[in-house]
């Protein structure tokens, strides 16, 4: 075991866990942040999405060890969960079972702050690492448009 | 049930949101009558209103993202009259005395709920009335109800319904309960945002893989592919990761305990395990050589055998054959399987995501020799299902593991362990042969074969009953490999081969393939052959509506090309039009039109989005799904060679509804079936090559 402290939502976190560990586990299981969620385990499904200094990373294949930077989670994307990606998702209704939106709406918010007016071809580019089983494309992509018009990156 | 029960009672019991969380009413509230004078209003199990006007709507049936949780309650709170944005929704836990069909399987949770969770609603509003008539003094009918008032129109008072509550809890349950007419609703066939939206998109929704209790250990567990068994286990490096527990044989499996998921999976990573053959373990090449086999010859006992389809052939100028191939599919749920159990000597607390907590709690009780009364089961809300999580294999293995363990348990699979953790929608083959004579379709034969399925055809629906010789025989094949529902059973690949062949059926008549399916429909209503599932009329609405709305016939965009589908399934119609390209080998499906006939709409959005995330099921399957066997192993082990559709694959929908004054029928499954039969369709006028053998994969290798 080995200490590691992390910088999560702008806070600091000290944890005491094996080196290999990736971000994910030690988000779910040492601090109990569940929100990001475990699909695939191998950087294919995109539901463990969070942001690493900003860019979405998947933190399913990210050792704790080799972690440099503030990380960013669904539960610290916004102090009141109305980040405009949030609350676009919300006005559409976007979830069906909803397991994969947190990663959803990470991989969103990051393309928003590096591309405030995406066009289809800028979201399908982005989007396409993160798999909704239910099948929610295209209130996604919707939802993406109507978060620019809610003005995008916050 | 008539239950009177103080505030403070019902939060704490209401707070735990388990299971049994009604029965325990009973016991708390007789002593509350006797210390407060204010009363929660709780006249059935459906809905609770406190003094201080918090309306809870209990939500009793599985939620794995058809929208159950947000659209059931919509029916109590539509009767109610209550106020739909000051309303809380809470998850029920199973229980059987107070709830009917807890199940998310068949499309059936509105079908099987519209009447009584409506009645529900009506009685509370009815007692409410009556509280407030005589609190004012007045005839009941002078009172009206609206967003959680009773107003009595003479004078203009009102008061809340939490005021009432109190009052109305005393009463006696109406002996008549009168619906609203349907023409006054406010709520049902609104767009409603599900009601755990706000939780979803902070990441504060749990999931039953979220669960964490006091002094639970995280499992995983070594199970054995089919056709295998345990020979021989070394735990020795296992039980020397940091974290790991205990490790456990039982059932030809091995689980490993930790204290963390990533400890759990290392260990078991870490065991040596021995397995030997258990029969013979299968490979792909094997179950479709005998899948081949068997549509060669029919069977004794035919599922429907109308006129004489082998006079029919013998007397054709014609006869065309097509076979089609159905390959395994994983549910793939994108949250994988896993459970909690805290199982003790005398009872078992089980927790999780699952589409049937009774069937869970019934085999449960047997593994553990516990009677069913000393077992709760609590249901979380599910990352998907798709009919994998109606088997309760993984929630059992859980209780099993606690057992032994002695300990609270989070049994977690990872991808791997749920694509190799069978119950898939059946490997099947479809041979059809159809008779023409005259240039008109005569008779209609289809052999069918399919992996542990008695019966993989639907054989009273469309086209049977509209031609004279129509008959189906179904084989089955027992494997090692196990198959269960998988959305919309049967029907997910038979409205493929269905409507493939109509298609093909058409075009040799040289006939449009919309005009020859409403010439069969007209057929099966004027003159019916045997008895159908289905209602003539109702289909024929709706192929005519997608054809209007899919400007079906007319000349489109230059390169897009239309194909057509339609299906009955759940008691619902669902006719598609897809418009597609093809460009260097590559199928791009554009835009999907859809017209649809469930009958009234609950939650036009929840709807449309059950519609929508069907095709989108539907044809991601249609292009890529596919697992192979080889010795009993699957081959795609992840979403690297699993290949699941994403976002730029997916088509822009338009959903329309019709027909809506007619009671609701199935809505989460119907979506799916015909979309795979409109894109291959829609192939074929693109390139003259008909799709047989899914998945359509790459284009070259579309021949069986
Ligand atoms: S869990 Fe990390 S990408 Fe799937
Ligand atoms: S909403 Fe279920 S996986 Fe995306």
């Amino acid at each position: 075991m080995a200490t590691f402290t992390l910088s999560i939502n702008n806070r600091n976190y000290t944890v005491d866990v094996e080196p290999d560990t990736p971000l994910l586990w030690v988000l779910r299981d040492e601090l109990n942040l569940t929100g990001t969620k475990y699909g695939c385990g191998v950087a294919q499904c995109g539901a463990c999405t969070v942001h690493l200094n900003g860019s979405p990373v998947r933190s399913c294949t990210l050792p704790v060890s080799a972690i440099k930077g503030k990380i960013t989670t669904i539960e610290g994307l916004s102090e009141n969960g109305d980040h405009p990606v949030q609350q676009a998702w919300v006005e559409l209704d976007v979830a069906q079972c909803g397991y994969c939106q947190a990663g959803q709406i990470m991989t969103a918010a990051a393309l928003l702050a590096r591309k405030p007016k995406p066009t289809d071809a800028d979201i399908d580019a982005a989007m396409a690492g993160n798999i909704c089983r239910c099948g929610t494309y295209k209130r996604i992509r919707k939802a993406i448009h109507l978060a620019v018009a809610k003005g995008g990156a916050k | 049930m008539k239950t009177l029960v103080n505030r403070r009672d019902f939060l704490k019991v209401s707070t735990l949101a388990g299971g049994g969380l009604m029965l325990s009413f009973h016991a708390n509230s007789l002593n509350a009558l006797l210390e407060e004078e204010t009363q929660v209003f709780q006249p059935n199990a459906f809905l609770a209103i406190s003094p201080d006007g918090t309306i809870t709507l209990m939500a009793p049936n599985p939620e794995v993202g058809q929208g159950v949780k947000t659209s059931l309650p919509m029916l109590v709170a539509e009767e109610l009259d209550a106020d739909w944005s000051m309303v809380q929704v809470e998850q029920a836990g199973l229980d059987t005395k107070n709830y009917q069909r807890q199940v998310a399987g068949g499309s059936g949770s509105v079908r099987s709920s519209w009447e009584s969770f409506r009645k529900a609603g009506a009685a509370a509003r009815q007692m409410l009335t009556e509280a407030a008539a005589k609190k004012w003094n007045v005839p009941v009918s002078e009172c009206f109800t609206d967003k959680g008032f009773v107003i009595h129109k003479p004078t203009g008072r009102t008061l809340n319904y939490g005021a009432l509550a109190t009052d109305a809890s005393k009463l006696d349950l109406p002996k008549e309960v009168k619906l609203k007419d349907p023409r006054d609703y406010r709520l049902i066939g609104r767009r409603i945002v599900n009601v755990d939206a706000q939780k979803i998109v902070t990441g504060k929704m749990a999931y039953g893989i979220d669960t964490r209790r006091e002094g639970m250990l995280t499992a995983m567990v070594a199970r054995p592919v089919f056709g295998k068994k345990l020979k021989a286990v070394d735990d020795s490096r296992a039980r020397q990761i940091k974290g790991v527990k205990q490790v456990i044989v039982f059932d030809n499996k091995v689980a490993v305990l930790a204290t963390s998921t990533w400890a759990a999976k290392k260990g078991r990573d870490a065991l040596r395990i021995e397995w030997e053959d258990d029969g013979k373990p299968e490979s792909t090449t094997d179950y479709n050589t005998a899948l081949a086999q068997l549509i060669q010859k029919t069977t004794n006992e035919p599922k429907r055998n109308d006129g004489n389809v082998e006079e029919a052939r013998k007397q054709a100028d014609k006869v065309l054959e097509s076979i089609f191939y159905a390959p395994f599919l994983p549910h793939a749920p994108l949250e994988p399987m896993n459970f909690f159990a805290d199982v003790r000597d005398d009872r078992a607390e089980l927790f999780g995501p699952t589409q049937t907590p009774a069937r869970t709690r019934t085999e449960a009780a047997r593994v553990l020799g516990l009677p069913e009364d000393k077992i709760t089961v609590g249901m979380s809300r599910m990352g998907g299902g798709f009919g994998r999580r109606l088997q309760a294999d993984y929630s059992v293995e859980a209780a099993q593991i606690s057992k032994l363990a002695k300990s609270p348990v989070l049994v977690v699979w990872t991808r791997e362990d749920d694509m190799q953790g069978g119950f898939y929608r059946p490997a099947g083959m479809y041979r059809y042969r159809a008779s023409i004579k005259n240039n008109q379709l005569t008779g209609w034969h289809l052999i069918a074969a399919a992996a542990n399925s008695p019966n993989a055809s639907r054989e009273n629906n469309f086209p049977a009953g509209a031609l004279p010789n129509f008959r189906v025989d179904s084989h089955n094949y027992s494997t090692a490999i196990t198959v269960g529902p998988w959305r919309a059973p049967n029907h997910n690949f038979i409205a493929f081969t269905e409507e493939s062949f109509i298609d093909e059926i058409a075009l040799e008549l040289g006939k449009d393939p919309v005009a020859f399916r409403l010439e069969l429909l007209e057929q099966a209503k004027k003159q019916p052959v045997g008895t159908v599932a289905y209602e003539p009329d109702r289909y024929i609405n709706v192929v005519k509506k997608v054809a209007e709305m899919g400007n079906w016939g007319k000349q489109g965009e230059k390169g897009i090309f239309k194909g057509f589908g339609a299906h009955f399934s759940f008691g619902t119609y669902v006719a598609q039009v897809a418009d597609i390209s093809v460009e260097n080998g590559k199928v791009k499906v554009h835009k999907v039109y859809c017209a649809v006939d469930c009958g009234r709409v609950i939650n036009y959005s929840g709807a449309e989005t059950q519609i929508e995330g069907g095709i989108i099921d539907g044809l991601g399957h249609m292009l890529y799904g596919e697992i192979t066997f080889k010795n009993g192993e699957v081959e795609q082990k992840n979403f690297n060679t699993y290949r699941l559709i994403r976002l730029p694959d997916a088509p822009d929908i338009e959903v329309e509804f019709i027909n809506t004054t007619a009671d609701p029928q199935g809505l989460g499954e119907p979506g799916l079936p015909p979309i795979g039969a409109a894109v291959a369709n829609a192939i074929f006028a693109a390139t003259g090559k008909r799709i047989r053998k899914l998945p359509v994969g790459s284009l070259s290798d579309v021949k069986i």
